[in-house]
């Protein structure tokens, strides 16, 4: 197991990709309770829009796939407040992300075999420059949740009570679907954009089945998602594997075994 | 003259055009226990609302703790329980406690952790509500009754000088309604908080307040600590107007109010 902590690479793969899942599990709880798991979707389609674009105008993909996430998720926000419906909202920037990049990667001929790790993730994808921006800009994004963690969980379990006593819930909610979209896009690189909604969606899940708390719900949400990315990249390593196929099928795995313990013990009470 | 908590000033209210509250004027004092009642639809909500300032009025002026609403800043003196606050998720994961401390979160303020003092008040509240021995359950594992008492609690955590609670009885069994209203006296005598209570339950209601407010659309203020008129009644139930309390049985009007 230590040898593999030996390369710069995986050194770069494992602390990024410990940093993401924290993010990823604490945003995942949310998006889910909220009803939203399939934003994470949404603008991880999106964002390979703006990896193609940044590649094919020679801008730092991950840079240029950072700004086509936040603007689309500020706009699935203003169309929303235009009662567009919010799953319509994200369908629209959903398919003009996806078509935008389809149409670049079609005029340049160059960077198919790079694009497949934007896609489903590469254990040598995260690059010196990446893990700079990953823990910057991932940090920060931790530390704005967990600075309006309460206030988010209240809004998550009543929305109007929230309101009414006073919590900025419109700002909060933007705040968060643009933490969505940062999120998305730092986790690119190592599970993908194809699976990155299944990054957000699993941990929480899981967490959600076995805990009566919501401290504990985050708090195994985040276990789950550190271990799955310890368990992937490690198999990724040694079989040479997409990263992103490695986490993910290690989490359904994960998430089955739960669902299955939890049918074979119907009496069993959910721990705290 | 006791200290004026919310003044209503000929305030109406519609949702397009269709009016829901017209020329609204009244007054609650430090102290009352003010039932609002009226028919479904009557606009009961929308006056809470209006409190709450979660709508502003078409027309009038309200004020509250002696401010004009819109420059009201101190909402944690005020506790809210909404109409259906046990229609939450009832899979949600949170134990009692955190469902109570969501209450210190305003106080607390935004990006600031609960400190120990308000862990310490959402204790005294959850004692308050007769839930202490729950804290740790998760709150969807418990029946209405209880539920309702943790929303309770959370609105007493704030430690309001106001509580106002929008139909809170709605979906609780007859025995849990009257350990309820206790609970409300004592609150109100003890602890000598000011309620607003929504409610289209009159038997019940009147029974516990000293001002009720008949809402249809118009409002009509009554003090009715020394007993409820026929008049008072008609306000808001109008001739014609069947007399149905939705769960229980009560007596006739004129047998339990009028003396």
């Amino acid at each position: 197991m230590l040898e593999l902590l030996q390369y710069g690479f995986m050194q770069r793969a494992f602390i990024a990709g410990i940093l993401i899942a924290l993010l990823c599990a604490v945003i995942g709880v949310f998006l889910v309770l909220r009803r939203m798991s399939l934003l994470g979707d949404g603008l991880a389609h999106i964002s390979f829009g703006g990896i193609a674009a940044g590649m094919f105008f020679g801008v730092y993909p991950l840079l240029s796939a950072l700004a086509f996430s936040v603007l689309a998720a500020i706009g699935i926000q203003k169309l929303k407040s235009m009662k567009v419906y919010g799953d319509a909202a994200i369908a629209i920037f959903f398919s003009f992300g996806l078509s935008m990049g389809v149409v670049l990667v079609s005029l340049s001929h160059g960077f198919k075999a790079d694009l497949f790790s934007y896609l489903f993730g590469s254990i040598l994808a995260v690059s010196g420059t990446d893990i700079l921006l990953i823990l910057a800009v991932g940090i920060a994004t931790l530390v704005a949740l967990l600075l309006f963690y309460k206030e988010l969980f209240y809004m998550t379990f009543d929305e109007d009570s929230a309101r009414a006593s006073g919590i900025p819930v419109e700002r909060l909610n933007a705040m968060l679907v643009v933490l969505t979209a940062i999120t998305v896009v730092l986790s690119m690189r190592i599970v993908g954009i194809l699976l990155v909604s299944s990054f957000l969606v699993i941990p929480a899940s899981i967490a959600l089945l076995i805990c009566r708390s919501f401290r504990n719900t985050i708090g195994v949400a985040a276990l789950i998602g550190v271990a799955s990315v310890i368990t992937g990249l490690t198999l990724a390593y040694y079989f040479d594997l997409a990263t992103g196929g490695a986490i993910v099928l290690t989490l359904v795995g994960g998430f089955a075994v739960v669902l299955l313990y939890k049918k074979l013990s119907p009496r069993l009470t959910p721990r705290t | 003259m006791a200290e004026k908590i919310v003044e209503f000033e000929n305030v109406s209210f519609g949702y397009g055009r269709q009016p829901a509250v017209e020329k609204a004027t009244f007054s609650i004092e430090r102290g009352d226990f003010v039932g609002v009642i009226g028919p479904n639809g009557s606009g009961k909500t929308t006056i809470v609302k209006l409190m709450l300032n979660l709508l502003k009025p078409d027309e009038g002026s309200i004020m509250i703790f002696g401010k004009g609403i819109a420059d009201f800043r101190e909402w944690r003196r005020v506790g809210y329980v909404p109409q259906k606050a046990t229609n939450f998720d009832q899979n949600f994961p949170a134990t009692v406690f955190e469902v109570a401390s969501m209450g210190r979160i305003p106080k607390a303020g935004l990006a600031r952790r609960l400190s120990s003092a308000d862990y310490a008040a959402v204790e005294r509240a959850l004692k308050t509500a007769g839930i202490l021995n729950l804290r740790d359950s998760r709150i969807g594992d418990l029946s209405g009754g209880q539920q309702q008492r943790v929303f309770i609690a959370r609105a007493l955590a704030t430690e309001p000088e106001l509580l106002i609670l929008d139909e809170p009885t709605v979906g609780v069994d007859m025995e849990a309604q009257h350990n309820f209203y206790a609970l409300l006296r004592r609150l109100n005598k003890e602890f000598g908080l000011t309620l607003v209570l929504v409610s289209h339950d009159i038997g019940l209601v009147s029974k516990n307040v000293n001002k009720l407010a008949c809402v249809n659309i118009a409002v009509t203020f009554h003090d009715v600590s020394k007993g409820l008129s026929t008049a008072d009644l008609h306000c808001a139930y109008p001739a014609g107007m069947a007399f149905v309390p939705h769960h229980h049985h009560i007596p006739t009007p004129s047998a339990r109010f009028i003396r």
